[in-house]
């Protein structure tokens, strides 16, 4: 690990046994993060958050453990435009099985919602939504309409 | 042209421009080459908002390359006010018809319905977004009257809701043009369009009043301000004279200048320009009978 004071952290947020944890999140975000994932608690899964722990590589950073969970492609893309630094770890039997940083896809598709009330995705048109992802936004494909802050609003009910 | 549809502007190079332009060049001269070169051809129009001119305009172009239209009527009497989806509409109109011209309130709706259909379709506007179609006769009516390169323009009004500015502009992004926008705050171009131009290499200059730049200009593209863009008519009035061009207002304009409208006018152009060598906006109107043709050959030629 990277951050010197990694001990620190995994006294902070207790150990799993198999699950994702999502580490380097932008502070502030673990609330976009669980958001995102559909995480609100009500389905009973064990999730331990940390925020604005101090970070070297981030100067305060974000830490979401989910029990029993392990994130998909899609997920990660999303989490991506909110938490491009997150390094994903896949933990099984308490040993981290994959690590990977998140990568921001080219396109995402049928995640966010435009919030263009005029556009042909926000009407009962059988359309997907699609936007193209840029260095400092999103992007939707349709209507053209930029997004720069406040993404994870966009994300779908 | 390699496109199967026509939806923005933006999809066009300079080469695909230039092949349409050409080609409306050669219609324009002989008209009669192509007289019946489509007989049998039907061209769907499904206008999901009125445009006579836009409509006409496409009627007569595909009537003089010898096919025919058909239309789905009024939205009124049609079922979509039953609530069939367009992209029901289009695949049903597809099964008859070769090609299909769509003009939708709703920004990208061609491009969805675009993901529906086989035949070309070409975006007769969708909402605040595109009208790459009038944005060819534009180019075709700057070209015959002030070429192309080397240009100095003035796009000025409503540039905010205008789709015939935001077509224009990604076009002449493929030119040595120079563009200025001309416009009261509230209605500058959107910022996603502004940074499209920024990402062609574009610059982008804008200015609140004319005067800044009226010399200097070769074109000036003047656009309607509409009432409806302001909470009260106060504000209303107190931008709309600013934007209003008569023979006084051209008087600071060099004598080669180019004054051209997508039309229909209200009153940002007084009549006592129509009759002078600066006004181009009827010429411009009747472009969009051979642009329009050309747009059909070469849409039709190549999917066939
Ligand atoms: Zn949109």
């Amino acid at each position: 690990m990277s951050d010197s004071n990694a001990n620190d952290h995994k006294l902070r947020v207790s150990k799993i046994r198999d699950g994702t944890v999502i580490d380097h999140i932008r502070g502030g975000q673990a609330i976009n993060v669980l958001a995102i994932l559909g995480i609100d608690g009500s389905r009973g899964e064990e999730v331990s958050v940390g925020m604005n722990v101090p970070s070297d590589r981030l100067a305060r950073k974000d830490i979401v453990k989910v029990e029993g969970r392990e994130l998909s492609q899609d997920e990660v893309d999303v989490l991506s435009l909110i938490a491009p630094d997150a390094t994903i770890n896949i933990v099984r039997d308490y040993d981290v099985e994959a690590k990977h940083r998140v990568e921001r896809p080219d396109v995402v598709e049928g995640v966010l919602e435009c919030p263009n009330a005029d556009c042909i995705t926000a009407t009962d048109e059988p359309v997907t939504s699609r936007f193209e992802v840029l260095e400092d936004g999103v992007r939707c494909d349709y209507c053209g309409t930029i997004v720069r802050e406040n993404i994870a609003e966009l994300i779908r009910e | 042209m390699r496109h199967d549809h026509l939806i923005t502007s933006k999809q066009l190079s300079r080469a695909d421009i230039e092949t349409v332009l050409d080609r409306a060049a050669e219609i324009d001269a002989d008209p009669e080459a192509v007289a019946g070169k489509y007989a049998g051809t039907l061209l769907g129009l499904l206008f999901f908002e009125p445009s006579t001119r836009t409509k006409m305009s496409f009627e007569t172009a595909m009537k003089r390359l010898g096919g025919d239209v058909v239309d789905m009527g009024s939205i009124e009497s049609s079922s979509v006010k039953k609530g069939e989806t367009l992209a029901d509409t289009v695949r049903v109109i597809e099964g008859y018809a070769d090609a299909l011209v769509l003009r939708h309130p709703r920004q990208g709706a061609p491009k969805m319905a675009s993901e529906y259909v086989d035949v070309p379709l070409v975006n007769a506007g969708d909402g605040a977004g595109h009208h790459p179609s009038q944005t060819l006769l534009d180019l075709y009516t700057i070209r015959e009257n002030a070429g192309l390169d080397d240009l100095t323009i003035g796009i000025m009004g409503d540039l905010k809701y205008g789709r015939t500015v935001h077509s224009l502009a990604y076009a002449l992004t493929n030119f040595d043009a120079q563009q200025h926008f001309i416009s009261p705050e509230s209605l500058q171009l959107p910022r996603e369009v502004v940074y499209d131009l920024h990402q062609e290499g574009a610059t982008v200059r804008e200015h609140d009043d004319l005067d800044d730049v009226l010399p200097t200009l070769d074109v000036l593209y003047v656009t309607r301000i509409q009432r409806e863009r302001f909470p009260d008519e106060d504000e209303y009035q107190k931008v709309a004279g600013q934007y209003q061009i008569d023979l006084e207002t051209l008087e600071a304009a060099s004598d080669d200048l180019t004054v051209m409208h997508p039309l229909p006018r209200v009153d940002e152009i007084a009549p006592d320009v129509d009759e002078t060598d600066h006004a181009s906006y009827f010429e411009q109107a009747h472009n969009g009978v051979p642009v329009r043709m050309a747009l059909l050959d070469l849409l039709l030629g190549d999917s066939a």
